[in-house]
């Protein structure tokens, strides 16, 4: 393996009892300063790789390096290099913002007056300074978020990982933290590794972007590359019944018009000119018995990318995957 | 260095929560206070069995009471872990290059100052029901020290298993299966001479028996330091392993993830 790359993983396999595999080889690789985006539904192993490439757990197999530095060799020194923030936020919600800032410091060797300075400037930076001395348990979701990437940046990591930052949080603080965490990728020329299962986030903030779907990549590029790929608009039905055979039969005679899927009772079709083709859509549906409650035209999205490459559309992934946890 | 540091950091996490909110050490003393008043009453004629020779009944339950206080309390230490891996703190601690021995030993540390408070409180009360402690003050602070020695043990072990079991009923199960076996299979209710062979012969094993011999020896009776030593030895044997335990538990915990 190089160190031209700031994340580098190599075929991670991981499984957890019974039989479930939540990685099946997931490989990739993210330039230095820039944000990669892990994008899939939830399930798919976006959490099972961030806790492996930052030393929580370990892979049944495969490699992984960040900044330069073997994962699984050297883990002490990986946590010195990264900072992290999980999923579910690890503020001590008995603790003021200062005292969960100042005990996150200890955890990472710097102390004293360097510490107090750190933690007085994120306090300010992440406008929480008024807000310090207060329990955490007292903070705003949003407010809860800020101090989260706060604690995970007052070491100063050089490589940053984002599980999920964004969940929960209303929309103006997703604006917000969008905002800051393009500004970190900018002005600070951190890595970011981002998962998030919101499309328009991948869309907006990465620059470098992975699906991923049962444990593995499915396709990896830019947002516009991977959505240009897919020429054309897309067009989707709403059936009244879900006929797959037919209405697969009918598009398959309609010129310019490609790559049908069913997904539950919405037929997508991508059309290099969508308005011109949908009225031979619905003529061709109609020859074939099959009755379309409605039709709508769309610029290709990620959701589109998704479908294309995981067979499957994101909601549906999503909730099949809520099924099989329930 | 750092570990002391970050060993006194986390302490500090754990003593906040209590200077914030300190009534709540006056809850976990209800029930001492009930075995002190209830058994005090309920054992009263036990010092007139032929063979006795404790002096009053309240002489001999105080440092009874001591221990058992010591090891329910530190049997609930393991919760501030469950509640931490609940939260996602614990994933971010461990994330973080800190040493995990501190993780643990700040724990034990904060368990081992709220049950000298509490024993003290007790050993107060004690002495308001009449109870005469034979070597004064240094004769209790032995047996304070002896029941934060034993109580450290148990924060240990409550931590361990805290990380291994995750889960608030595994803990509360524990604490409740192992409090009442140790403590009537020791002397601390009753005098080694007057239980059943095969009791005596198991409470030299136990730990909550050691701490009560040289309790109740350094506070209430002739002391004996040939007894206190050893059994304080064996007492500081108990707490490393059992630290030891907690913090490879650590690693267990993440090797599960």
């Amino acid at each position: 393996m190089s160190n031209d790359f700031a994340i580098e993983a190599t075929e991670l396999v991981k499984t957890y009892p019974p039989d479930v595999r939540a990685l099946d080889g997931l490989s990739l690789s993210v330039q230095p300063g820039t944000i990669f985006g892990l994008l899939g539904p939830n399930g798919a192993g976006k959490s099972t790789t961030v806790r492996i490439l930052t030393t929580l757990s370990r892979p049944d197999s495969g490699g992984a390096r960040v900044a330069g530095i073997d994962v699984l060799a050297e883990p002490v020194r990986i946590r010195h290099a990264i900072g992290v923030v999980a999923q579910k936020h690890g503020i001590d919600p008995e603790a003021t913002g200062r005292e969960n800032l100042v005990l996150q410091g200890e955890f990472y060797g710097i102390t004293g007056g360097d510490l107090r300075r750190r933690v007085g400037e994120a306090l300010e930076r992440f406008a929480l300074a008024d807000a310090g001395d207060r329990q955490a348990k007292t903070y705003s979701g949003g407010m809860q978020r800020r101090l989260d990437l706060a604690m995970g940046l007052i070491h100063r990591p050089q490589v940053l990982f984002l599980d999920e930052p964004t969940t929960g949080l209303d929309p103006e603080a997703r604006a917000d933290l969008w905002h800051e965490i393009e500004r970190l990728a900018r002005d600070e020329l951190m890595t970011i590794l981002l998962t998030t299962h919101y499309l328009e986030e991948a869309d907006r903030l990465a620059s470098q972007l992975a699906i991923v779907d049962r444990g593995r990549i499915v396709v990896q590029g830019t947002p516009d590359a991977l959505k240009s790929e897919l020429e054309g608009d897309t067009i989707q039905v709403e059936l009244v019944d879900a006929q797959d055979a037919a209405a697969r039969l009918a598009l398959a005679g309609v010129g310019g018009v490609g790559d049908a899927a069913l997904d539950g009772r919405t037929l997508h079709a991508r059309a290099r000119d969508g308005a011109a083709a949908i009225p031979a859509v619905l003529a061709a549906l109609d020859a074939h018995g099959v009755k379309a409650a409605s039709v709508r035209l769309a610029r290709p999205s990620l959701d589109d990318v998704y479908l294309r490459h995981a067979g499957r559309s994101f909601h549906r992934a999503d909730a099949e995957h809520e099924a099989v946890a329930a | 260095m750092t570990a002391v540091r970050q060993t006194w950091q986390v302490n500090l996490r754990y003593l906040r929560v209590l200077g914030r909110q300190p009534a709540y050490l006056g809850i976990t003393l209800t029930q001492p206070i009930i075995w002190l008043l209830l058994f005090g009453a309920l054992f009263k004629a036990v010092t007139e069995i032929p063979g006795f020779h404790g002096g009053s009944y309240v002489d001999f339950l105080t440092p009874g009471v001591v221990v058992m206080l010591a090891v329910s309390s530190a049997g609930w230490t393991g919760m501030s872990f469950i509640e931490d891996i609940n939260a996602g703190v614990m994933d971010r601690v461990l994330v973080s290059p800190v040493w995990r021995g501190a993780l643990n030993l700040g724990s034990v540390a904060y368990a081992m100052i709220t049950i000298v408070i509490q024993t003290a409180l007790i050993v107060l009360l004690a002495l308001a029901l009449g109870a005469h402690y034979a070597n004064g003050v240094g004769g209790v602070l032995i047996l304070i020290l002896v029941a934060a020695l034993l109580g450290a043990a148990f924060a240990s072990l409550s931590n361990g298993i805290g990380m291994l079991a995750r889960q608030r009923e595994t803990l509360i199960g524990a604490v409740s299966l192992v409090l009442l076996p140790l403590t009537f299979l020791s002397s601390a209710l009753m005098q080694q001479s007057l239980v059943p062979g095969w009791i005596r012969t198991v409470s030299k094993f136990n730990p909550v028996n050691w701490a009560v011999e040289a309790g109740r020896s350094a506070a209430m009776q002739k002391l004996d330091w040939g007894l206190v030593a050893s059994r304080v030895g064996l007492l500081v044997v108990l707490v490393v392993l059992c630290a030891a335990f907690a913090t490879r538990a650590f690693g267990t915990y993440q090797r599960s993830l």
